[in-house]
């Protein structure tokens, strides 16, 4: 088994599955700004959103420690960063936390650079020199312990928990065994499921961190009067079989395999540094995951579905692996692996999983996923839990 | 060929059906030891759903992967569809918040 990838090397030590110009928005008055660059610069990634401005502090300021987190994450090269000028995230302190990384940041603003028209016209000179700068680097071998690995579930039906979801856990034991990082969060699917992940705690601050981390979001959405059904499983789910939120959950954390979690991350963490398994408090909805994902610098994203969940990420490839054969028949230019064999009964958990495996490197490699080959990859929001005002 | 449910656990009193299971079928449920049991299926099952292995009196567990994924809403049957018309969750019930 070839346990090495083709990666760029980055400056603070981490490694890029792709190696992109990150076009990023301040606010989302720059969006159309950038949404111009990344038509017309080849190489670069818009990280269009609806968060910075009219936002109270804690808001804002998870909304700048993400921009940073996105533009420090390893399938990044370098980073534009567009402002409008006026708005209540810092670009400035966006573009020099992006340059601690030691990768170039610019800023581009439409007030100042005189209106929308000529900053395009500046943000597009100053991508292309961005997109030239970083085109020379070559891929290296890189060891798969410095793959960031998240993993998700979506579009969940009764085959995930029994199939795609058992594949990914066994990726996910191989990988914290071969020294690597897997982050799994969708804190609402841990509800009724608390008391198996807490037992699997590397210590019991973990333990109490995710018990806490469960309460907190059950606590948030009963605060409606409503009962979860139907946010929580979604009406999908519940005609894929799933009956309860409980039911959804138990099948969810299969896909974190069986070793130790080491700790809970917020949203807006991090994840350098960190090796083995551990947990990111997020939703369960795939703009805020996988958006969190890239914040923590997972190059690769391995995403079970039953139903099929098409979705991607700018600057973070996803990988699909179905749990049902009937969709993987249904939408073959959206699923990447076929777990459907193992409800089929024709191959085995390790069969498909080693299979995932080698496609995983491949993808951190250079090797294109679906949803990034034909674009499906504007999944992108932040976790504000504030007001907009 | 007989169609076969999976009963994840041994303490499970429902099984999963990957296979449109037509009403008053006879299915095998296969046990995660592989021993497997007739079952006379009531109601129709549709792909991916779970039927009653035991009788489930209203109020008590509903129990897939060896844990409580709900409770029954009214007295279920071996052989029924168990799903959200006899099955409720007992998590995320803000519409219980304030009840005594």
């Amino acid at each position: 088994m070839n346990q090495v990838f083709r990666g760029y090397r980055r400056a603070d030590g981490g490694a890029g599955a792709r190696n992109t110009v990150a076009v990023i928005p301040s606010v989302f008055c720059a969006n159309v700004v950038v949404e111009a660059v990344t038509r017309q610069v080849i190489n670069t990634a818009g990280i269009l959103h609806h968060q910075g401005c009219c936002q109270l502090k804690p808001d804002l300021d998870l909304v700048t420690a993400c921009l940073i987190g996105i533009g420090r994450n390893p399938n990044v090269g370098a980073a534009l960063i567009v402002s409008l000028g006026c708005e209540g995230v810092d670009a400035e302190e966006v573009a020099a936390g992006i340059r601690q990384s030691g990768k170039p940041a610019e800023t581009v603003y439409i007030q100042k650079g005189g209106g929308t028209v000529r900053a395009i016209a500046q943000a597009v000179q100053t991508a292309q020199e961005l997109s030239r700068q970083i085109s020379a680097q070559p891929r290296e071998d890189t060891d798969l312990s410095h793959c960031v690995m998240s993993i998700k579930c979506g579009a969940s039906d009764a085959t995930s928990g029994m199939a795609s979801n058992c594949v990914i856990g066994y990726v996910a034991d191989r990988l914290v065994d071969l020294g690597g990082t897997v982050i799994f969060g969708e804190t609402t699917e841990f509800i009724g499921a608390e008391h198996i992940l807490a037992g699997r705690a590397a210590d019991p601050a973990c333990a109490q961190a995710i018990y806490g981390i469960v309460a907190d979001m059950e606590a948030r959405a009963n605060r409606v009067g409503v009962d979860m059904r139907r946010g929580q499983p979604t009406p999908g789910n519940i005609q894929g079989g799933l009956t309860t939120i409980e039911e959804k959950s138990l099948g969810a954390i299969v896909k974190s395999g069986s070793r130790p979690i080491q700790g809970v991350l917020r949203y807006e963490d991090s994840a350098a540094g960190k090796r083995g398994l551990w947990i990111k408090d997020t939703p369960g909805r795939e703009l805020e995951i996988l958006t969190g994902m890239a914040v923590a610098g997972s190059q690769c994203m391995l995403f079970s579905t039953g139903r099929g969940a098409p979705q991607g990420f700018p600057v973070m490839p996803v990988l699909k692996i179905c749990g049902n054969p009937h969709t993987f028949a249904a939408m073959p230019a959206d699923m990447d692996v076929n777990a459907g064999e193992i409800i089929e009964g024709k191959k085995s958990i390790e069969e498909v999983g080693e299979e995932v495996l080698r496609e995983l490197i491949a993808v951190l490699s250079g090797k294109t996923t679906k949803c990034e080959t034909i674009g499906y990859t504007n999944l992108v929001d932040f976790y504000t839990k504030g007001p907009v005002i | 060929m007989d169609i076969i449910v999976l009963q994840v656990n041994l303490k499970d009193n429902v099984a999963t059906a990957f296979a449109e299971i037509a009403p008053s079928s006879t299915v095998k449920a296969r046990d995660p030891q592989g021993r497997e049991r007739p079952v006379e299926v009531k109601d129709a099952i549709p792909y991916g759903h779970k039927l009653a292995l035991t009788g489930i009196p209203a109020l008590s567990p509903v129990i897939k992967y060896g844990e409580t994924i709900g409770r029954a809403s009214q007295d279920i049957s071996a052989g029924e569809h168990v799903h959200v018309h006899n099955t409720e969750s007992c998590r995320g019930r803000g519409d219980w918040e304030g009840r005594a």
